[in-house]
């Protein structure tokens, strides 16, 4: 494998900013790794020696496990930090923490947080470790849609003129906004299905095709996307209830049948089976869920890569 | 040393409320303002201080109606002393300074703290407002006879809104009383929602939650109708959204006793200039869209808006260096002011006598502060305004123990170059002459 030529930043904050190449970059390096987890002995000792700090602190499973699979895949030594039992709990700033870490010459840094923004807070103080965000408030989820991205490209074997709807709770949605930005970069149209309560006028500006019903934004889809209806918080709340929200946005099979029959499925958060997404969707054949998660290691193995030592050698697979 | 008298050679006066704006010499002599003509007489021979003063503007004394001082309580973000520092050298007379301290100003203990704090700073007049409701709690009225008579002069639950409209009426009606003016921080917070920005495209982009206009508007008409049932003297605080104005404009035309004032940043940024999540530009009410800025200049031009307030609400960098929607809100404002409004006069979106009108008489009348004239007679406030003055907000100009402002290394030109408080020089811009204090009373 070559490198594009194309340099890519010292972190990984946000699909905004990342060319059509960079792009490109880390999924064709990621597919290169695809190969590793199919092996019997999932090893390869690309990154001994290096260190990986994963600090988690906002409760994730998923991704920390998918992040923590793919340093050990890489022979890196992984720390896993949650805001419970760190000293950010004993009233600790986020800026001293990762300064403290930083200390301790790690080569990269993970990290999930609550507050949009706190990763670009961190990369003008964490100046000799790459920061990775693996999620920030509800503003970007870079390594998910990498690996989002890598699915329908294997799926359909491209990413450019592709008509992606999104269905759910776009506005809280971290996944939904790094999406967005990737699709539109490599030349596909967004749309998003969901109550107005959700879909506010701001998406039409932002450039997102709006739709309150099922019928006419399936309509054409190349690619549904299941969005998790985050329902936790009263003051929060979108929808009078989510069996009312599944009276009209539940993806089923009919739908997809009727209006999109050749369009495949991705739900990249924890879904709610019957309410967001019909188990006949889920567990049928344009679902491409496992397939997001087994691509979510090796994604996350080639940003862990790329932004440790794949700027200092040629790697050849 | 101090001269017991002043005087300023060849200045352009403005005086808004006299109707002056013409090329005067001004003598002031035992803190007051002696003579202002053409060629002033005196007596060469007393110990006098000539200020050549050619090309440059005198000015009543600028009045900030809306500044934290932060002392008591909150000492390490500004206190009285650097509170009244920054104002004057920011060309300020007067301020008028919010009550939420710690303690709040809810008694007449901390009015009296206040007030003998400002007594010996010696730099500027200080008019404290008293909270409307006590402890800020938004539940029962604060004694407002008692603060009043202790020397507030105006009343402000400031930095929150007062959501209970019932407390609201009572407080409008008990005002009537005392011939006062209510201060009101204007947004509704379940649909502020714990927004830290304006809600718009760029919040959306972002992923930070919004406070839509509506959060603003909603309640102001809510207040102006409770204004209009009791007849009270209601003043809202820092406009932010095109509708708030349409909503003040349409409140002065029904006859409703309503003041409003506008802050520089509001006049000068929108919500994209957060940039990637810049806490220099957090702020309550938000920066919003352009629509909004444009509509505030005008309401501001034509005196819908009747005045400039900075909000100058200092926060340390601990407060404000950290995620952005966890960061305070507020910036300071009181060095910036003025450069910010003689760059909107440059730049000829508004006059000079409005601008001038709008940070002085048309200030102070809000709180029917003492009207401060450029006549013979009256006390010798005065500002001198150096159109041509570079100024520029950073670690050596900066006055305040805060840094937060959205100015910061941004360059302006045109600033105070003079600020005489009570007949003294109390501020001087570095030049040829140190900047000395004056003991003013």
């Amino acid at each position: 494998m070559k490198h594009c030529g194309e340099k890519l930043g010292q972190h990984l904050l946000g699909i905004a900013g990342l060319s059509k190449e960079q792009i490109a970059y880390y999924l064709d390096t990621a597919e290169t790794f695809l190969e590793v987890g199919t092996r019997s002995v999932k090893k390869v000792p690309t990154l001994r020696g290096k260190t990986i700090v994963n600090m988690f602190l906002e409760d994730s499973t998923r991704t920390r496990t998918s992040f923590e699979i793919a340093g050990k895949r890489l022979s890196a030594d992984t720390v896993n930090i949650s805001s419970k039992g760190s000293s950010m709990n004993k009233g600790e700033t986020l800026i001293d923490t990762a300064v403290t870490l930083q200390c301790m010459q790690p080569d990269a840094v993970v990290m999930r947080h609550a507050s949009s923004g706190s990763p670009h807070l961190l990369a003008s103080y964490l100046t000799d470790t790459a920061i990775i965000n693996a999620g920030d408030g509800l503003h970007e989820h870079p390594t998910q849609a990498l690996l989002d991205a890598l699915t329908v490209r294997k799926a359909l074997g491209r990413l450019n003129d592709l008509v992606v709807t999104f269905v759910g709770d776009a506005y809280r949605s971290r996944v939904f906004r790094s999406d967005k930005i990737l699709l539109e970069t490599l030349g596909s149209k967004v749309r998003l299905i969901a109550p107005p309560t959700i879909a506010k006028n701001e998406f039409k500006d932002l450039g997102v095709e709006v739709f309150f019903d099922m019928e006419s934004g399936l309509k054409g889809s190349d690619v549904v996307v299941s969005l998790r209806m985050k329902h936790e918080y009263l003051n929060d709340c979108f929808v009078p209830s989510l069996s009312e929200y599944s009276r009209r946005f539940c993806i089923t099979e009919n739908l997809l049948a009727k209006y999109c029959p050749d369009c495949i499925v991705l739900a990249p958060g924890p879904f709610v089976r019957g309410t967001e997404i019909s188990s006949e969707v889920i567990d049928g054949n344009r679902s491409f869920y496992t397939d997001q998660v087994a691509h979510g290691v090796a994604v996350r193995m080639a940003v862990l890569y790329l932004h440790t030592i794949g700027k200092e050698v040629s790697y050849e697979v | 040393m101090r001269c017991k008298k002043l005087f300023i050679q060849g200045a352009r006066v403005v005086d808004p409320s006299a109707n002056i704006d013409g090329e005067f010499d001004v003598l002031i002599e035992d803190g007051f303002i002696k003579a202002v003509g053409q060629q002033c007489v005196f007596d060469k021979r007393t110990d006098i201080n000539t200020i050549n003063a050619s090309g440059k503007i005198l000015v009543p004394g600028l009045c900030d109606i809306h500044t934290h001082l932060r002392e008591p309580g909150f000492e390490w973000k500004e206190t009285i002393q650097s509170g009244c520092e920054t104002a004057i050298s920011g060309g300020f007379t007067s301020l008028v300074c919010m009550p939420n301290t710690n303690p709040i100003i809810d008694n007449a203990q901390v009015v009296k703290f206040i007030l003998d704090k400002g007594y010996e700073q010696n730099l500027c007049e200080i008019f404290p407002l008293g909270s409307i409701s006590l402890g800020e709690l938004g539940e029962q009225m604060s004694p407002m006879l008692e603060l009043k008579e202790a020397g507030c002069v105006g009343f402000s639950d400031d930095g929150k809104p007062v959501m209970s409209a019932l407390l609201l009426r009572k407080a409008m009606e008990y005002s009537l009383m005392l011939e006062t003016t209510l201060a009101l921080h204007e947004e509704d917070k379940e649909l502020s929602n714990c927004g830290s920005m304006h809600e718009g495209l760029h919040s959306l982009k972002l992923g930070l939650k919004g406070i839509p206009g509506a959060a603003e508007d909603a309640i102001i008409a809510r207040d102006i109708e409770i204004a209009r049932l009791t007849g009270a003297r209601v003043h809202i605080c820092h406009l932010s959204s095109k509708r708030s104005v349409q909503l003040v404009k349409r409140a002065k035309e029904d006859g409703i006793k309503v003041t409003a004032e506008v802050t520089p940043h509001n006049l000068s940024f929108i919500d994209s200039d957060i940039g990637w999540f810049n806490t220099a530009f957090k702020m309550n009410p938000p920066l919003r869209s352009i629509e909004d800025r444009e509509a505030l200049l005008e309401g501001l031009v034509s005196g819908i808006i009747d005045c400039v307030a900075s909000d100058h609400a200092p926060h340390d960098s601990d407060s404000k260096n950290k995620e952005f929607d966890q960061a305070s809100f507020g910036v300071i404002g009181l060095q910036t002011t003025l450069p910010v409004m003689m760059e909107l006069v440059r730049q000829k979106h508004i006059t000079l006598k409005r601008a001038i009108a709008a940070l002085t008489c048309d200030a102070r009348k809000v709180f029917n502060l003492p009207s401060v004239k450029i006549v013979a007679g009256a006390k010798a406030n005065l500002t001198l305004i150096d159109p041509h003055l570079n100024f520029t907000l950073n670690d050596y100009s900066n006055r305040s123990k805060s840094c937060n402002s959205p100015f910061w290394e941004r360059s302006f030109q045109g600033s105070a170059c003079l600020t005489i408080v009570n007949g003294q020089i109390a501020f001087e811009a570095a030049g040829e002459v140190e900047p000395q204090v004056a003991n003013y009373r």
